[in-house]
């Protein structure tokens, strides 16, 4: 048994969350290719995405109602953790084929683990976040594992 | 374009200005209302930054861009592993490289060690692309 981590934050590994559905426009590559400072054509003219335009299609989009007062949608995949100040986070992205506007494409978010360690200056809990994003034919488009320090 | 990729040769740089303008439409186009990013009073006051903060993954979709730009259309990112190590704020100019760590001809499979760093040489956030050449 671990010192901070309790059985009930350790039962909420492998949550998931509901899958997300969203379609993939020419206008968002547009923007998210502009707003990211792209200089190729063809994401610039929204043919095809470029890489890490995941996070834009699946941030969370929640009412104004449900951000914290610094303005941050709360995470409902994760139970609430004795740490709370967040370190450096680390990405772990497989990229399976491109996205196409037009595209429906579905992620699914797990929460796959939750361990603690002990750090320098005192312990560190670390959880994974696995969102996988996969197409209407099922085919996998983008792996991402998200790796968070929490002390 | 064929592109001839020898371990140990470095990409070229790429830097990027921190610019607030560009900051807030990306933020806007994420719908991140995180306040670091765009309340200057809040930023500095409340969370005590020196200044508005750069969004994490814009400087992650920088590690990507050094490498795709230099691929072009020859070859295509297969996956990333990077953390955000230190953070920038608005106004800084970053730099973007990278260095081919492996190539396989056969298969025409990349490694390839990335960096965004800052003015004081210190390393934002490391990274390591894989990427394929098109056969």
């Amino acid at each position: 048994m671990t010192a901070l981590l309790s059985e009930g934050i350790l039962s909420c590994i492998g949550r998931q969350s509901a899958p997300r559905r969203e379609i993939v426009t020419r206008r968002d590559i547009r923007k998210y290719a502009i707003a990211t400072d792209n200089r190729q054509a063809k994401y610039l003219a929204g043919e095809v995405a470029p890489p890490l335009f995941h996070v834009h299609l699946f941030w969370d989009v929640v009412p104004l109602s449900a951000l914290s007062p610094d303005g941050v949608s709360i995470d409902t995949l994760l139970p609430r953790f004795p740490l709370e100040k967040a370190m450096a986070g680390g990405l772990d992205i497989t990229y399976h084929q491109p996205i196409k506007p037009g595209d429906w494409l579905t992620a699914t978010r797990t929460l796959t683990d939750i361990y603690e360690k002990s750090g320098r200056s005192g312990p560190l809990i670390f959880y994974e976040v696995l969102m996988e994003v996969h197409n209407d034919a099922g085919e996998p488009v983008v792996t991402e594992k998200t790796t968070r320090i929490l002390r | 374009m064929s592109l001839t990729p020898k371990v140990g040769m470095a990409l070229p740089e790429r830097q990027h200005l921190c610019e607030v303008v560009q900051q807030m439409l990306y933020n806007a186009s994420l719908w991140n209302g995180h306040r670091i990013h765009f309340d200057m009073p809040y930023a500095t006051e409340v969370e005590g930054y020196p200044g508005l903060v750069v969004a994490g993954p814009l400087i992650g979709d920088w590690l990507h861009q050094v490498v795709d730009e230099w691929l072009g259309d020859a070859g295509t990112i297969t996956g990333i592993e990077y953390s955000n190590r230190i953070a920038a704020f608005v106004g800084e100019t970053v730099t973007a490289g990278g260095t081919v760590t492996a190539y396989d001809p056969g298969t025409g499979e990349l490694r390839l060690e990335v960096y965004v760093k800052n003015d004081r040489e210190e390393v934002l956030a490391p990274g390591v692309v894989t990427a394929r050449l098109n056969r």
